[in-house]
């Protein structure tokens, strides 16, 4: 017997590995250069009908506007991976931004990052709502966050009453935030991008992060591999709330009017963004630079659309249609990837 | 039966086969065996049921010292003792006096029939279960276990038949999740753990690349995963329930040198199969167990096949139905040739108007598949299912029905009934469409057609409209019984008709059984207990592996030949074997009934 895994052993390990390995990473390859491509695409095509669309003011909108979506599919995406739905955003985000913004008027001469560390602790104070329901109360969360969805909103409502933040009680320093470049790229969307790529080494690099996908991937495994499920889906909640807080300042920056609609239906937009880069809707895998991409995507299409002089009624349509697409394209590669990783798992005996 | 009259863990008084512990091998063991010499077993080494089994001792103390490790690896001392664990779910008593012991370096042997309590026994030794009574020792020192974590983290790792993994991560990290290395920043060393992984592939002598994702991968290939996993985390304890079941030949020799390289390193593995010749090839020492009670421990050097199975089934045999059976009339329910790929193979069966057939054999041989397609939940890929004459189309379940086939599945409360239904709707639920007038259910029909079967079955609940969930195990079996009876049914299969229930609702519902037959029904039934099979049925096929193995007449039969036709054993008397490999009923070599 001992002769037979001495024999064995000799052979390189894992000799028909490499290609299945390889396989699996062109898989996801694909998966984000297919946003690329489809991106170059729009452009592409867009720009050769009208080349206004390239022009560099237009490119900083679009920019802007994509760093509210990119920074909730942030959170979002830890959510999603973890097999759970944070629904609140959009709220989250409207409470957020009018609470902080008021801040302006009410205590004159507050430091902007006053305003900020509020709009996170507003964030955070929401996160522990939908976590303790979610992690403690055993709740779908599905379920907890529609029902935040519409208590934040509610809440909001009761709060802003028939008021608004005007943009000239908002000072010029916050106002000008989105509006600061290096070399033509907002500073902003410089910012927000490095943000995206720390969160997205967390999850690449870190036993937490990838314990969330763990989760996603078989939760009741999770658990029996001693892995604190509730523990770490709670901090997803929380660091989903967080980014939703700091969006809803950097929307009342950006727009500088907030009433009682800030970010309303924003959790689908952001859900949608996070599914079109390719994170799985069941969680399990995808990546925090995926959902970022999808969130570009997306904000493109309308500012493209708007550039040609379509109808603005198309926007959401042609988003439905990228979802379906998404999805379509994934659940391709899911049979495929396992369909060949199956034949080349038979072939090493 | 057995086990509600069988008292309590310790109580082994007049047990003709008590537990015998033996190291056969090595008596001199027995001089620093702690305790009483009279405890010592060096000389209980017979077959079982012969030896005079001091049952007294706890196996802990006749065989410390006693068995040396096969290869000599590792000392004497036992790694893991589990002594006199029982275990009950409400009246349920699923493990009475559980005990095992196992060795450095040994692979030790777990048998039983189903529901003797194995499975009981491995959840205790994973954390998934807390024993209401009995120790567990690991390293002499008593360890309780509340959850699986705290198994692993005591050296103790399970490899379940079909493994949890996490689809969507890498082999290595499925290994690892949790425990990454880690360097600077305490970021994950992905080369390390991938190298790491390697090193244990490569040390259990298989082809798995780290790198790639856990989807896709075979059972067998799964298996090694958590081997591996169990290696990395330095378990000295791989419990292995039924690994072999899903495997095919060739991966079930990969795993005998995966388990032969742990054994040599000092691992002790227990292992569980059905199939006694892969025990044969692969183990030292058994333990077989019979109604949640651990009745033999020994080397296997002088045991046979034979001796398994006698230990096995042990029981005194079911005393035969007093009720006679009717003579069969015309063929109600014929299956030619059904074949599901990969999950049954060439299954042609008869059933005739007032007969009753059972379907025998281990969980997993493929019976409740064949009943599911015969009723068209599932489907099939070759053959037929025809119903008095009349071909039924396959995969549909309403067709099946309207020929006049029953079905009572095997887990009622998922598959059987709406829980939260009242009595009344889930007796009437088969038969709506005799109920129904203008389209709407009319409520007085329904009552009626509930209240009629309620008192012919004798169903025992609060009032109609009480939801079904409220009602007793045997009498939520009676429900189903009854939504099928209401439609009068040709056929009627069942689905381990009697599992969960006690045994007076048992008696009640073979005699049910038996007079339906009397009516002329041809039943259908699926059944892991052989008393029950013996007791109730006219004709018994005994599947195997997906193929029909072997057919009795009733009279014929014996529970050991059974077994053995299930198990794919010779059989321990010298009756001819069944278990060669044609599997068409007609060809096989057993005695046919009725004919």
């Amino acid at each position: 017997m001992s002769t037979t895994l001495v024999s064995r052993s000799e052979r390189p390990p894992a000799a028909a590995g490499p290609s299945a390995r390889r396989l699996t990473e062109r898989a996801f390859r694909i998966r984000e250069s297919g946003i690329i491509v489809v991106l170059a695409v729009f452009v592409a095509v867009t720009a050769s009908v009208q080349p206004r669309f390239l022009n560099i003011t237009n490119i900083q909108f679009i920019l802007i506007n994509t760093t509210v979506f990119a920074l909730l599919a942030l959170g979002e995406t830890m959510v999603v991976i973890s097999r759970n739905y944070d629904l609140s955003v959009g709220s989250v985000l409207g409470l957020s931004a009018y609470l902080s913004a008021n801040l302006f008027g009410q205590h004159h001469g507050i430091p902007i990052v006053a305003v900020f560390l509020a709009g996170l602790g507003i964030g955070l104070a929401c996160g522990l709502l939908n976590g303790i329901m979610v992690s403690a109360g055993r709740v779908p969360s599905l379920v907890v966050t529609l029902a935040t969805l519409y208590i934040f909103r509610g809440v909001d409502i009761l709060i802003v009453g028939g008021k608004e933040v005007v943009a000239s009680s908002l000072p010029s320093a916050f106002l000008d935030i989105p509006k600061a470049t290096v070399f033509g790229i907002p500073d902003l969307a410089i910012a927000i991008a490095v943000v995206i790529g720390i969160g997205a080494y967390y999850l690449r690099s870190f036993r937490s992060g990838r314990e969330l996908y763990a989760i996603g991937s078989n939760p009741d495994a999770a658990r029996l591999a001693g892995i604190p499920t509730g523990r770490r889906v709670f901090m997803a909640f929380m660091v989903s709330g967080a980014i939703a807080g700091v969006a809803g300042v950097l929307w009342a920056a950006q727009y500088g009017t907030v009433d009682s609609t800030a970010g309303t239906g924003y959790e689908l937009q952001v859900i949608s963004a996070v599914v079109v880069g390719g994170v799985a809707i069941f969680g399990g895998s995808g990546s925090a630079v995926g959902a970022a991409l999808g969130a570009l995507l997306l904000n493109t299409i309308s500012s493209a659309l708007y550039v040609l002089g379509i109808s603005p009624f198309w926007d959401q349509a042609i988003w439905g249609f990228l979802l379906i697409v998404a999805i379509s394209v994934d659940r391709f590669i899911s049979v495929r990837l396992t369909a060949a990783l199956r034949v080349r798992g038979a072939r090493h005996e | 039966m057995d086990q509600a009259s069988a008292g309590f863990p310790g109580d082994q008084a007049g047990e003709n086969a008590g537990p015998v512990t033996a190291g056969s091998e090595d008596a001199a063991g027995s001089e620093d065996a702690a305790g009483t010499p009279g405890q010592s077993s060096g000389d209980a080494a017979g077959p079982p049921g012969q030896s005079s089994g001091d049952a007294a001792g706890p196996p802990g103390q006749s065989l410390r010292g006693a068995a040396r490790a096969p290869g000599g690896v590792s000392g004497p001392a036992p790694v893991l003792v589990l002594s006199h664990a029982a275990k009950s779910f409400g009246a349920v008593q699923a493990l009475l006096d559980g005990s095992i012991e196992l060795h450095p370096g040994e692979v030790h042997a777990l048998v039983g029939e189903n529901g003797a309590g194995k499975s009981t026994l491995v959840k205790i030794l994973a954390g998934v279960y807390q024993p209401d009574a009995g120790a567990l020792l690991v390293d002499g020192q008593e360890v309780t276990l509340h959850s699986p974590a705290m198994a692993l983290a005591a050296g103790i790792a399970v490899i379940y038949q079909e493994p949890a993994l996490f689809p969507d991560l890498t082999v290595a990290e499925n290994m690892f999740i949790g425990r990454q290395p880690l360097r600077a920043g305490r970021r994950i060393d992905r080369r390390a753990m991938r190298a790491e992984a390697a090193a244990i592939f490569a040390r259990l002598g298989v082809q798995l690349d780290p790198a790639r994702i856990a989807r896709g991968l075979s059972i067998a290939d799964q298996q090694v995963v958590e081997i591996g996993k169990a290696i990395s985390l330095e378990a000295r304890v791989i419990v292995m329930d039924e690994p072999t079941a899903a495997l095919s030949a060739a991966e079930v020799d990969r795993l005998f040198d995966v388990v032969r390289a742990l054994s040599t390193s000092g691992t002790a593995i227990l292992f569980i199969s059905h199939r006694l010749e892969e025990v044969f090839a692969l183990c030292q020492r058994v333990t077989v167990m019979r109604d949640g009670r651990q009745v033999l421990t020994q080397r296997l050097d002088g045991l046979t096949a034979g001796d398994l199975v006698r230990a096995m089934v042990g029981r005194e045999l079911a005393e035969r139905p007093a009720e006679a059976h009717g003579t069969p009339g015309e063929s109600l329910l014929s299956v030619q040739r059904l074949t599901r790929e990969g999950v049954f193979i060439d299954i042609s069966l008869t059933v005739r108007a007032g007969e009753i057939v059972a379907l025998a054999g281990l969980v997993g041989s493929g019976r409740s598949e064949v009943a599911r397609a015969i009723f068209g939940i599932d489907r099939y890929d070759a053959g037929s299912v025809t119903v008095r004459g009349q071909e039924l189309r396959r995969g549909s379940p309403v067709g099946a029905m309207a020929a006049g086939v029953g079905f009572v599945p095997e887990d009622r409360r998922q598959q059987g009934l709406v829980m939260d239904m009242s009595v009344q709707q889930n007796i009437a639920l088969a038969s709506l469409q005799r109920l129904r007038h203008a389209g709407l259910i009319r409520a007085a029909a329904e009552r009626a057609l509930a209240s009629d079967w309620v008192d012919r079955l004798k169903i025992k609940y609060g009032r109609l409209k009480d939801p079904v969930s409220t009602l007793s195990g045997g009498n939520q079996q009676k429900v189903v019984l009854a939504k099928w009876l209401g439609r009068k049914p040709a056929v009627l299969i069942v689905d381990e008709p009697t599992r969960g229930i006690d045994v007076a609702t048992k008696a009640e519902v073979h005699h049910l059984l038996l007079q339906l037959a009397r009516d002329g029904v041809g039943i259908l039934m699926i059944s892991s207990e052989l008393p029950e099979v013996l007791r109730v049925s006219d004709r018994i096929l005994v599947m195997r592996e997906g193929r029909l193995m072997a057919e009795f007449a009733q009279a014929d039969a014996s529970e050991e030949e059974i077994l053995s036709a299930a198990t794919g054993q010779a059989p321990p008397s010298d009756a001819p074997s069944p278990g060669a490999p044609p599997a068409r009923p007609s060809e096989a070599p057993a005695r046919r009934a009725g004919d």
